[in-house]
């Protein structure tokens, strides 16, 4: 398993995003952090972290994707994990982040699971890590990393508050 | 990896707790604006229910519909039974329906057990007999899991119709597995034969038990499976095992009371009892429809055949 980027890159990356956030919406009013189970929801937690320290606190939501797969035929039992939104997102701007984006298609889930429990005036997706291989019209307003990989590698983030480490590791696949 | 649900004691404890938390997600969903969600778009759920029914098949049905599967309902009144059709051509011709689940109750111990080999779709017992109702223990647990945040350690008495009542076998030993201490309140005559091997204690005063309890959960009196004939008056029941007033006030605070329903008011339970906020009675019915959203997805949410 080799590292593309140890925990100094990860809080850098984190921190970018956060001031291209505020930037492109000229601050952090009416924003909605959203992470996507399961790495998605401490990086929200730290985006918004580091939005407080630049200008002030913004509510973090977490939404859980596995009722919304279109994949559920071909997975193991999937569990259900909780979708908890602090704030109505009702004509706000929903920012949605993950760990990785690769084929677009749990944002596509995350996306019509946003649609039923309300309506943003704006949705935005934030990812620490783009490894290409789209297979639906989507891509990343905020992105930590690209990395250009092959579809049979595989990477994976680690980040401490699930796996005791930070960093962004990729392993060759068979 | 669960393929039906006919019988608590096919479970392990993680399943169990596994179907609980799955449930608690649920229990979210349908608070949510819109409780709808595409999860078993394209599926076909089916209720054949050979024995009355208002809250299960309806249960079934509202849960069904919350993961966007489609439902067919049987009605045995109004079908080729009436003509003399066997069970095993009516199941099979419900599958060959194009049903990806079915969920079944029967008078019958063991009818859901017999469909599952029968059939290549998951079956789901609905209620067999005075043997099994597999939901019902799980919504139970939910409901006390969500009140009081375990089981563990919790005293649960089980009071009334033990013999005839597939509640009781089932949610005893959903309680038993998830670490309650279980407590069957009845007279003699309407305790099974033998409850050797039954993870529970048995008493036959409620009175005695009543200040220990955590939760008192009443069976309904089943004058259809001969539960009344077996005591000499429903007054005289009600003396010694009913929820009166009284007997509320005796309980511990923080105590609650439960019933599967249909309730006997003024018999296993009083009007004053029912209606109390501290009587779980609707509460359970709401949980049933997150549990059994839990256990459809769990049977047709994953792959088919791990």
């Amino acid at each position: 398993m080799k590292a593309l980027l140890d925990a100094a890159d990860v809080a850098r990356a984190v921190r970018r995003i956060a001031h291209e956030i505020l930037e492109r919406n000229r601050g952090a009013a009416d924003l909605v952090l959203v992470g996507i189970h399961t790495r998605g929801i401490p990086l929200a937690r730290r985006l918004a972290a580091a939005l407080a320290e630049a200008e002030g606190p913004v509510p973090v939501g977490e939404l859980d994707i596995a009722l919304y797969r279109d994949d559920l035929d071909r997975r193991p039992t999937t569990r259900v994990g909780s979708t908890r939104l602090p704030v109505p997102i009702d004509d706000r701007v929903v920012i949605l982040v993950d760990d990785v984006l690769y084929t677009g298609r749990s944002v596509r889930a995350a996306l019509d699971c946003l649609t039923d429990l309300g309506r943003p005036r704006r949705v935005e997706l934030a990812v620490l890590v783009d490894r290409g291989h789209r297979e639906l019209p989507i891509r990343a307003d905020y992105v930590g990393k690209n990395l250009p990989t092959s579809s049979r590698e595989r990477v994976a983030v680690h980040l401490a508050e699930v796996d005791g480490e930070d960093g962004v590791f990729v392993e060759a696949g068979q | 990896m669960m393929r039906h649900l006919l019988d608590i004691a096919d479970l392990s404890r993680a399943d169990l707790e596994g179907l609980l938390d799955d449930a608690d997600g649920f229990v979210d969903v349908l608070a949510r604006p819109i409780p709808k969600v595409p999860a078993l778009r394209g599926k076909t759920v089916t209720t054949a229910f050979f024995e009355a029914s208002t809250r299960t098949r309806l249960s079934f049905e509202r849960a069904a519909k919350t993961l966007s599967a489609d439902t067919m309902t049987f009605a045995p009144g109004t079908s080729s039974l009436s003509k003399g059709e066997s069970l095993k051509d009516t199941v099979l011709t419900l599958q060959a329906m194009g049903s990806d689940l079915l969920v079944m109750r029967h008078q019958a111990v063991g009818a859901a057990q017999r469909a599952a080999e029968w059939l290549s779709i998951p079956v789901v017992n609905g209620g067999d007999g005075a043997h099994q109702h597999p939901t019902q223990a799980l919504l139970d647990a939910l409901t006390i899991r969500r009140r009081f945040g375990r089981l563990d350690g919790l005293q649960i008495a089980i009071v009334g119709d033990i013999r005839h009542s597939r509640v009781a076998r089932s949610d005893l030993l959903a309680f038993a597995m998830l670490g309650a201490e279980v407590t069957l309140v009845a007279p003699r005559t309407l305790l099974p034969v033998n409850t050797d091997g039954w993870p529970v204690r048995v008493s036959s005063s409620l009175d005695e038990v009543l200040p220990s309890l955590d939760v008192v959960y009443l069976l309904r009196v089943q004058t259809e499976r001969g539960g009344a004939s077996v005591f000499p008056s429903l007054s005289e029941y009600t003396a010694r095992f009913g929820m009166t007033r009284e007997r509320r006030a005796r309980l511990k605070p923080g105590a609650v009371v439960m019933h599967p329903g249909p309730m006997n008011r003024g018999v296993e339970i009083a009007d004053e009892v029912a209606d109390d906020p501290d009587a779980l009675v609707l509460e359970q019915v709401r949980m049933g429809v997150a549990v059994r959203m839990a256990v459809l997805f769990r049977l047709l949410g994953g792959e088919a055949d791990v």
